[in-house]
């Protein structure tokens, strides 16, 4: 059994492991608990990705390779989801890959559909709960969270996973594990290793701009008894015409 | 069968969602810049209500496909659906609400067509014929622009940033049935049952919310039953406040919201966390109850229209974004604020 996670990182902040892309190591080590096998983490971003990886090889993963390459500054979504994918097949005889829900900084959010799109493998978005994974019959059986409640989604392996914050909260990283990670190997590979070659990306980000300020004039609704403070708070909502 | 922007209807095996005619509103205006007019793909089993529907908020074709094995939503056979009506018709633009559902499909067909999505866009500008999309960046600090040079453009938008127009039921326009192919290799998943939400009120698409915090289970004067350790009995106390909390939304028809400290210690359900790690909502007013307003909170509701903040501490940054805010113990003034709505509103 081989569980992958697949991660994207970019920017030039310091790289902290995404919040969401904790969620899907905790999912990924938990089946390796169960199941035996391994677990590969992936992350494609600079040099400083490699912090993001040592957290989640501290958490319990088997192995770690970083994905970089020059060529990958400014990639969209369907660039990233095209390097996974072909990382994902590079690692081989993988099971299931587990997403975290969205990156952090660019919040786009569709990297798992897409490179589950590319592989031809069933795509288990937003997942809160798996009731049931085994390699050997290779199924899988899920919970997913959608807006008007939770779907339940049956399918075959291999599949790719994306979680939600249901789905366990994730372990901190043992003393023993924080050895392993500091000393770990992580190799490095190019687009070239992935048998890519870079291409133009189709969405451009043009410019980041900050939101409008928003000029707020707070009043503090003041009164003798909570019945006369919340006399003049409902006089006050219903003046701003929101209900 | 040529119009230049399409508006994919989301819904839930036949029951609507507002965010699919906000899109239609947000769809007549890049009509109005990029000519033409705007067709609607909807796409299920049974739906010629909700084709209907589209026509009376601003569709001026319909392409309906209905299928078997479009009866329960699958992204795959969906996302095969869409992209074979693409390719062969062209638009210049799809727009969805970004639904679950909607930014799936469209995250998918953006392979398929080896197109650009733009996911949870607040803002369209056309600009030399391309539509440059604003949407929030690291949860909400800054605006990125986007462009996308592949046709078609998907953009998914965000829900509640665009208006929906008034239904006009004398509106007319022409409902297409069409078949797609889809084969077996779009069968990659079997829903296999579904559960209710426990909300009554879906977060995203709610015009009123009440969120609780930690505060909602510092309640000193309620004395928990016997034999609860002291875990239990704050969950105990948290659980009386968050029925005090479910009281005011119910009379004012609106969602209950939360912290992520209320949920992670267990006070209430993931679904209802608003914030950077949970849902992004912009309702029109947000009634913030025992919430400090750390930044991951303020990430998911600042957008909001009023925010009204009730906290012991003056000190609490809910009160920078608040236009209204009251000092004091919400054990006294969320039943008073409760009881105040149900006399004006005469429920």
């Amino acid at each position: 059994v081989v569980v992958e996670d697949g991660r994207v990182s970019w920017g030039d902040a310091p790289l902290v492991i995404n919040p969401w892309d904790e969620y899907a190591v905790e999912t990924a080590v938990r089946q390796q608990e169960a199941h035996g096998g391994e677990v590969t983490v992936i992350s494609a971003g600079g040099e400083n990705a490699k912090e993001a990886l040592k957290h989640a090889l501290a958490m319990g993963c088997s192995q770690a390779i970083l994905i970089s390459d020059p060529a990958l500054a400014g990639a969209d979504s369907l660039a990233t989801a095209r390097v996974l994918a072909a990382a994902i097949q590079k690692v081989g005889e993988v099971d299931a890959a587990f997403f975290g829900r969205q990156a952090i900084d660019g919040d786009v959010g569709v990297t798992a559909a897409q490179t589950a799109r590319l592989l031809g493998w069933p795509a288990l978005t937003l997942v809160s709960t798996i009731n049931q994974l085994d390699p050997q019959a290779g199924t899988i059986r899920v919970e997913r969270s959608v807006e008007e409640g939770r779907q339940i989604v049956e399918a075959r392996l291999p599949a790719v996973v994306s979680v939600v914050k249901d789905i366990g909260e994730p372990r901190y990283p043992s003393f023993m594990g924080i050895r392993r990670a500091s000393k770990a190997d992580i190799p490095a590979w190019t687009l070239a290793d992935l048998g890519l070659t870079a291409s133009e990306p189709i969405v451009t980000w043009p410019e980041l701009i900050n939101p409008p300020k928003r000029e707020i004039q707070t009043e503090i609704i003041t009164g003798d008894t909570p019945q006369e403070i919340a006399e003049k708070l409902v006089d006050k909502i219903l003046e701003e015409k929101v209900l | 069968m040529a119009d230049k922007v399409w508006v994919y209807i989301d819904h839930a095996s036949g029951q609507d969602f507002p965010s699919s005619w906000e899109a239609m509103g947000a769809g007549r205006a890049l009509a109005g810049d990029l000519g033409g007019g705007v067709t609607a793909v909807v796409a299920g089993e049974n739906l010629t209500d909700i084709a209907e529907q589209a026509v009376a908020y601003g569709a001026d074709e319909v392409l309906l496909v209905e299928d078997p094995a479009l009866a329960d939503y699958r992204a795959e056979p969906y996302a095969s659906m869409l992209s074979q009506l693409a390719s062969q018709h062209q638009p210049e633009v799809i727009l969805f609400p970004t639904t679950t559902r909607g930014r799936e499909i469209a995250a998918m067909a953006a392979v398929d067509l080896q197109a650009g999505v733009m996911p949870d866009a607040i803002g369209l500008e056309v600009k030399d014929g391309t539509v440059e999309v604003t949407r929030p960046v690291y949860a909400g600090k800054l605006l990125s622009k986007a462009v996308s040079k592949a046709r078609p453009q998907l953009i998914t938008l965000r829900v509640r940033a665009f208006t929906a127009p008034e239904p006009d039921a004398s509106r007319t326009g022409k409902i297409i049935p069409l078949s797609v192919s889809l084969s077996e290799a779009d069968m990659l998943t079997q829903v296999v049952g579904h559960s209710q939400a426990s909300s009554g009120v879906s977060l995203t698409d709610a015009s009123v919310i009440v969120s609780g915090g930690r505060g909602v289970s510092n309640n000193p004067s309620l004395t928990p039953p016997p034999g609860m350790d002291e875990k239990q009995a704050e969950i105990w106390r948290a659980q009386q406040g968050f029925k005090m909390i479910g009281e005011l939304a119910e009379v004012l028809g609106a969602a209950v919201g939360a912290s992520r400290a209320a949920v992670d210690a267990g006070y209430i359900p993931y679904e209802h966390q608003v914030g950077q790690t949970g849902k992004v909502v912009a309702p029109n007013l947000y009634i913030a109850c025992g919430i400090s307003g750390a930044i991951q909170h303020q990430a998911g509701m600042r957008t909001s229209k009023v925010i009204v903040a009730i906290n012991k501490d003056p000190e609490a940054p809910v009160f920078k974004l608040a236009r209204f805010g009251v000092v004091g113990d919400l054990y006294a003034i969320v039943p008073a604020l409760t009881e105040a709505f149900r006399k004006r509103l005469g429920k």
